[in-house]
């Protein structure tokens, strides 16, 4: 495969005595990469690959990490195109930097679809340079030469490492066309590599936003109001007699403890005390009125409409319809929010912490204090999760803002009650689905109204079975609430694909076909002749759908209910069958198969991760998590009241990904929109009870 | 009044208020960031370490109950990170964001010092008290049984060795 976009920039500079290649492989301009000027003598590291001359190579890796992998996987594509040995390169985690970077988020598992040919690239570039730096050395054809593992190999059986030829590969022109390796030829991608970051984990490095601790830093936590509530007033006095306070200040209806240390800090907050203004705050009761109101709205907004839907359903041998509901949910990630910020009287700001997007943290910062947002730098923390909860830079913003009262630099931190109580949660939602069946059992009408909580249009209007369905009417409302909301892994799609694949269950049974089947001939049909536009790739879903049936042995397993499910989101597809049993009287999730088609799997091991965290992770939440609230206060806040799945109460799982080399697709977050429906679909095929509310009740 | 304690074999005393969890006290007054708060009730696991060997939660735990106590934290669970446990966790690649594997290692290492050869029920009940957001249940359970047969082949090494 040959990559003809535009050529690099070459430069060189000095690196603690060696020379190293500045790489940037995120530049602004499309697909194109360049090699930038590194400039790291000065501190600032914005070379991506820089190899000294004992062949070590140092890859820095942009994007957050929040659990996903990201920074195993990226140096993974540059050091297989670079034809390196995984042993000799070490990876760090580059701060933001917007000059050299786009795209430094975490977020919509886009990470490895956006950058995997600029990696490529990257890798592939070196690659001939340091060919053609060894061609020139020995007097020989570049075509007569090849690499190994961090060595160029000449005709006649000469060898050189890529450290000895940096001085040489630098001052070359730098190639305008390179040619990536064969998949055959993968020695890394695709096999199993650990994360980089496991010697740390395990050894317990002070690597989390929480762990931050630099010079002069205060500790603070911050009380925060009911939902739709005013502060009228605080009472502080106790708290600031008590050791170790420094300040209680109050900003924007929150009273902020600062202290010297987290237990002082803890303790003195327990003695302050907030007064509200009183009002009707929202409780599960508006909500439900919410819900019911816009169920029978005539104000939805129309997604979607193919044919006459009406008509077609007035017309069906048979009718299905079902309501289904999810509550709001917390992402509890293990990481409580946290973030460190100061705000220095030279107007300069430093803030370090745990964000999946450091350059909207820099932004909204940069707004919030009135100065320019080259002013303030953002260090990237590990993350202890997310689980899209740090899409959100509340936390930063309070850090700041709070630094900015202060005058000093101070870490805010979240307890887990201040986490779960705080806010930006999963929207809740209610879907009605009608289906209009003819005499055969075929379904020619198909309706679905979203109503979201603070959830925008909570349908995906676009996705399958639309496309294969001859009349559609897809509509959504949005209820708008002071209960905070954001993305969740898989946002939208983590409970319409449970709602979604648990009513297309209903429908398969109404009909008197097999929802693997159905399934099947609606994709003939979306391949053939689809109504209207389609998102997806009806091949991709086929394929996905028949191997899971499959590796599962659907239906064929003798005192094993199953339930199938498939969903495409991210742009990935995944297929899945749960498996029920009745253990001592009860339905029992024992087993899922999941067949994932996400293009080229780059870290299988990380892959594997990903699958089957997802997979827990959406059952943990179907099964057992629900926040409720009253008079604007949510509940439960913290974990003896709000489950979350634990190692006890997990299926065995199998992960397949299929084989086709296609450009990688999104991994961290497809696998959780079709857990919800496999498995009320196999507790269904075990009790006959269909499962219409999350968190179920089996 | 000062509080004395061992911490990772180091001999400590510390002046600070004798209802400070030791979480905190360790992490905010020796500098052992390793330990991690969770959730504060010791629901989580992941503030797990061991007080005189036994694995103890201890966002709940004030200091003045561990006066004299032989702590051991993350930090100093291996002089060089190479426990069987830390060795099995690399090993089968198990940390997705990491933030509860201390707790989960410390747990694990706890629960192979009392049953070195645990079988699978032993495993997921005995680790099934620590939450991982993650989901790396099963990796955590595999590596717990290979860290149990790393151990037990070190234990043969170093017989042969004796007897040699």
């Amino acid at each position: 495969m040959k990559s003809t976009r535009r050529s690099f920039i070459q430069k060189t500079a000095l690196f603690s005595g060696a020379f190293c290649l500045g790489f940037d492989w995120f530049q602004a301009n499309g697909k194109e990469v360049s090699m930038v000027q590194t400039t790291m003598e000065s501190g600032r590291f914005n070379a991506f690959l820089a190899i000294d001359p004992s062949g070590k190579i140092i890859l820095y890796s942009p994007n957050p990490e929040i659990g996903q992998g990201i920074k195993t996987a990226f140096p993974v594509v540059v050091a297989e195109e670079l034809d390196v040995d995984w042993k000799d390169v070490e990876v760090r985690q580059a701060n933001l930097d917007t000059q050299n970077f786009e795209r430094q988020l975490t977020g919509g598992s886009g990470a490895l679809k956006h950058s995997w040919e600029r990696l490529r690239k990257a890798g592939a570039t070196a690659r001939k340079m340091f060919i053609q730096a060894a061609a020139q050395t020995w007097n020989v054809d570049a075509s007569t030469c090849k690499t190994s593992k961090g060595f160029v190999l000449g005709p006649k059986g000469q060898k050189a490492s890529y450290g000895s030829l940096v001085a040489v590969a630098s001052k070359l022109p730098v190639p305008t066309e390179v040619t990536y390796k064969n998949r055959k030829d993968y020695q890394i991608i695709g096999k199993r590599t650990k994360g980089v970051d496991n010697k740390n984990v395990v050894t317990g490095k002070p690597v989390f936003g929480l762990d931050i601790d630099k010079p002069g830093m205060l500790i603070a936590q911050i009380i925060r109001p009911p939902f739709g509530a005013t502060l009228k007033s605080f009472e502080a006095a106790d708290a600031l007699k008590m050791p170790g306070i420094v300040d209680v200040v109050s900003f924007k209806n929150k009273v902020a403890i600062v202290g010297k240390s987290t237990w002082e800090v803890m303790k003195a907050r327990g003695t302050v005390s907030c007064k509200y203004n009183s009002g009707d705050f929202e409780s599960d009761s508006t909500h439900k009125k919410w819900f019911d109101e816009g169920m029978v709205t005539d104000k939805a907004t129309v997604q979607r409409k193919d044919g006459d839907f009406a008509a077609a359903l007035a017309r069906s041998a048979k009718v299905v319809e079902a309501t289904y509901e999810c509550p709001f949910i917390s992402h509890s990630p293990m990481e409580p929010m946290n973030f460190f910020a100061d705000v220095r009287a030279d107007g300069t700001v430093l803030l370090a912490g745990p964000t999946q997007v450091p350059q909207s943290a820099q932004k909204a910062v940069a707004s919030l204090l009135k100065i320019d947002e080259k002013k303030v730098e953002v260090e990237l923390s590990k993350m202890g999760g997310g689980f899209g909860r740090r899409l959100n830079n509340d936390y930063a913003l309070d850090a700041a803002e709070l630094s900015s009262i202060i005058k000093k630099p101070v870490k805010v931190m979240w307890t887990r009650e201040d986490d779960m109580g705080g806010g930006i949660y999963r929207p809740a939602a209610r879907y009605h689905f009608k289906a209009g069946l003819d005499a055969s059992g075929n379904m020619i009408a198909f309706y679905l109204r979203g109503v979201g909580i603070n959830a925008g249009n909570s349908t995906r209007q676009d996705n399958f079975p639309v496309g294969a369905i001859e009349n559609v009417l897809v509509e959504s409302v949005n209820q708008v609430s002071a209960v905070t909301t954001g993305p969740w892994r898989a946002p939208i799609t983590n409970f319409l694909g449970y709602a979604e694949q648990a009513f297309l269950d209903e429908v398969a049974e109404a009909g008197g076909k097999d929802p693997v089947q159905m399934r099947l001939d609606w994709l003939a049909r979306a391949k053939s002749n689809p109504v209207g536009k389609i998102t997806y790739e009806p091949d991709r879903f086929i394929e996905v759908i028949k191997q899971a049936a499959e590796k599962s042995n659907w239906k064929k397993k003798p005192g094993v209910h199953q339930g199938f499910s498939v969903y495409f989101s991210h742009l990935s597809y995944v297929a899945q069958v749960a498996d029920a049993q009745i253990v001592d009287g009860k339905a029992k999730i024992t087993h899922v198969t999941a067949v994932t088609d996400c293009g080229e799997v780059v870290n299988l091991s990380g892959a594997e991760n990903q699958i089957k965290g997802a997979i827990i992770d959406g059952m943990g939440h179907a099964m057992f998590a629900k926040l409720r609230f009253n008079d604007g206060v949510a509940s439960p806040t913290n974990f003896n009241g709000y489950r979350l799945i634990k190692g006890n109460e997990i299926p065995t799982i199998n992960a397949y990904f299929v084989d086709n080399g296609i450009e990688p697709t999104g991994l961290g977050e497809p696998a959780l929109p079709p857990t919800g429906g496999s498995i009320a679909n196999a507790l269904y095929a075990a009790t006959k009870k269909r499962l219409y509310k999350q968190p179920f009740e089996v | 009044m000062s509080i004395q304690l061992t911490v990772n074999k180091k001999k400590m005393s510390l002046d600070i208020d004798p209802n400070t969890p030791l979480l905190w006290a360790l992490r905010d007054h020796m500098s052992l960031k390793g330990t991690k708060f969770g959730c504060g009730i010791a629901q989580c696991g992941a503030c797990t370490v061991w007080v005189n060997g036994e694995a103890t939660r201890s966002c709940v735990l004030p200091i003045s109950a561990v006066a004299n106590a032989d702590i051991t934290t993350i930090e100093g669970l291996s002089d060089h990170g190479d426990h069987p446990v830390q060795v099995a966790w690399d090993e089968l690649d198990v940390p997705q964001c990491g933030y509860c594997q201390a707790g989960q290692i410390m747990t694990a290492a706890s629960l192979l010092k009392k049953k070195p050869n645990p079988s699978k029920t032993e495993i997921v009940d005995g680790m099934s008290g620590n939450i991982c957001r993650c989901g790396t249940y099963h990796r955590i359970q595999e590596a717990v049984k290979l860290a149990s047969e790393i151990a037990s082949k070190k234990k043969t090494k170093s017989t042969v060795k004796k007897s040699a």
